[in-house]
């Protein structure tokens, strides 16, 4: 895990050393890169040694069943899995080049860099603008101009600006259940991350929702790479390029989704998504 | 159906035989129910009764009045109104931020869970300390500190009529002190039950944002469970105000209105404690007055909270 093998140094000295600015090209191949990672809940081996390479701007689905470790690994990519108690990793992850683990790194200004979805959306108990406000004002931007400009902009990539432009300040509680997850879609672009990771961001859905927020991440993917997790297939046909499928804590197959889907290599892959198993 | 049950008659005896048999619970039960009703209304009927010649005679001048001597049969409850809701008031001040430190303490997990158990027994077990033995020590322990430090502040800012003296050892400080110290149970259990009820995935989606464990605490947890800490703090008001014996023993009994903490006051609790054996006449009817008054007022404050909590249930409930 040492940062001399990276293209990228990182200063030791900078406070936010993790700079994923607008410098890398839309097709680079190997934006995120997994290399050799295991995870482990105390001692259980969560990820035998993963290794997989994600494009820029583009949108990867991971598909696999329940407790394949797709999940773990998504959460790896933001280090959230650290709030559990008695995990650790071995091999690594690196960013545009950067270790994520490097230990110049700074977690909060990875996650800044980081936007996450989870499976039942969660909306803090204030306005529908201070939802999205929250990420900036914990990053020390107090600006009203830029508040007002954010919350617009990412309302808007959410497709909800229409739904709500005159209830601004109402709370976001009394939104239906597609109009919270689309909100909580908004408030993890505030911050104008790189990478939008999103871990079966439609299960709690209604289909019409459900559509709602596919088309939203079809949209998405111009300005962010995406990665998402979904038990639902035809959600991964229809949203993403890519697909790696997971088994038993193993990347088994990771191709264009219409490979995955159409002409599999491997014979577990086809049987998942045949439904074989699963 | 009916197949498998060819003996339908036997059945159906032994249905209405388990009808039966809860059929006197239910009796007994609200029996019970219907009865501590009944007691708050007799209660408050007996109290209304008693004070109804002191009601008829003062009136409205009873709560304005600002003299009491049963000599010469002039009863004004005003300073101990005051003091009544001062001391309660300043208890508050002092255990709402220490109570919900500790609740903040006991529901995030900055220790490890069997220690926080620890100390959440230990300072439950606070409210299982009985009222005299909190008035003993305030007499042993708090009212000795309250005169030396006292002295020392109305030295110096005695020009400040809050800090005027001469320093007493029992005043209205040392009663707020000592109930601040009897109320803390109530704060931080109500305090972190509202905490521990905010959804873990609001946690979660504030850490994935980039917030640190305190921009998380400050920004989303406590807001998210700021009813239930406000219906901790009217609770416990409730208390205070209720609060009868410390208090007698500790705050001086003093009819006289004053600004300063360092004087001693009374609270109408404890005006009834330390008052009721020797009085006789209109002045019996007058501490029954001054009692009805006191129901009133917990009442409305412990309906406040709540009504409050139930509020706050509600709203949680709408987050999971």
């Amino acid at each position: 895990m040492s940062t001399e093998e990276h293209p990228i140094q990182i200063p030791n000295s900078t406070a936010r050393p993790l700079e994923l600015t607008d410098d890398f090209s839309p097709g680079e191949t190997n934006f995120i890169k997994v290399d050799n990672f295991k995870f482990f809940y105390g001692k259980k081996e969560a990820l035998h040694g993963i290794n997989l390479e994600i494009p820029s701007r583009r949108v990867i689905s991971f598909i696999g069943p329940s407790g394949c470790g797709k999940s773990t690994l998504l959460r790896n990519f933001n280090r959230m899995n650290e709030l559990i108690p008695g995990v650790r990793h071995e091999g690594d992850i690196t960013i545009h080049g950067t270790s994520i683990f490097d230990p110049s790194v700074e977690v909060i200004a990875l996650r800044r860099r980081i936007g996450m979805v989870f499976q039942k959306s969660n909306p803090f108990p204030m306005s529908i603008y201070e939802n999205i406000v929250y990420p900036l004002r914990i990053a020390g931007q107090g600006d009203r101009s830029v508040h007002d400009e954010t919350v617009e902009r990412c309302l808007c990539s959410a497709a909800l600006w229409d739904e709500v432009k005159d209830r601004l300040h109402d709370s976001a509680l009394g939104l239906s259940g597609g109009q919270m997850q689309r909100l909580c879609i908004a408030r993890a672009i505030a911050s104008s991350p790189e990478i939008l990771l999103m871990d079966e961001p439609c299960s709690a859905l209604d289909p019409i929702a459900t559509a709602k927020v596919e088309e939203l991440i079809i949209e998405l993917k111009k300005d962010f790479t995406i990665v998402i997790v979904t038990h639902n297939m035809q959600q991964a046909s229809r949203v993403s390029e890519l697909t790696a499928f997971f088994y038993l804590g193993n990347l088994v197959e990771f191709d264009e989704t219409r490979k995955i889907f159409t002409n599999p290599s491997k014979l577990q892959t086809e049987e998942y998504i045949t439904g074989r198993f699963g | 159906m009916g197949g498998h049950f060819s003996n339908t008659g036997a059945l159906s005896t032994l249905t209405q035989e388990y009808r039966r048999r809860p059929d006197f619970f239910r009796g007994a039960c609200l029996f019970a129910c219907i009865l501590t009703v009944l007691l708050l209304v007799f209660i408050f009927g007996e109290i209304l009764l008693k004070a109804w010649p002191a009601i008829h005679k003062f009136g409205f001048g009873f709560i304005t009045g600002t003299q009491w001597s049963p000599n010469r049969e002039v009863f004004g409850v005003l300073p101990v109104l005051i003091g009544t809701i001062a001391s309660s008031f300043l208890a508050l001040l002092v255990a709402l931020p220490l109570g919900l430190a500790i609740a903040l303490f006991l529901s995030e997990d900055f220790l490890p869970d069997p220690l926080r158990q620890v100390i959440r027994f230990v300072v439950e077990l606070l409210a299982a300390i009985p009222s005299v033995v909190y008035g003993l020590w305030g007499i042993f322990v708090v009212i000795p500190l309250v005169q030396q430090y006292g002295t020392i502040l109305s030295a110096h800012f005695g020009f400040l009529p809050l800090l005027a003296g001469p320093a007493y050892g029992n005043s209205l400080l040392t009663a707020s002190l000592v109930l601040a110290l009897m109320v803390l149970p109530t704060i931080t259990a109500i305090s972190r039950s509202s905490l521990v009820v905010v959804p873990y995935s609001l946690r979660e989606g504030s850490y994935a944002l980039g917030a640190t464990r305190w921009e998380t605490i400050l920004r989303v947890i406590l807001p998210t469970a700021a009813p239930g800490i406000v219906a901790s703090a009217i609770l416990a008001f409730g208390r205070a105000m209720g609060e009868t014996m410390a208090v007698a023993m500790l705050i001086g009994n003093s009819q006289r209105l004053s600004w300063s903490l360092l004087s001693p006051s009374n609270t109408l609790s404890a005006l009834l404690a330390n008052q009721f054996a020797e009085a006789d006449g209109i002045q019996i009817s007058a501490l029954m007055y001054a009692a009805l008054l006191l129901v009133a007022l917990t009442l409305v404050v412990n309906l406040a909270g709540e009504m409050v909590l139930r509020q706050t249930q509600r709203a949680t409930a709408g987050l999971r």
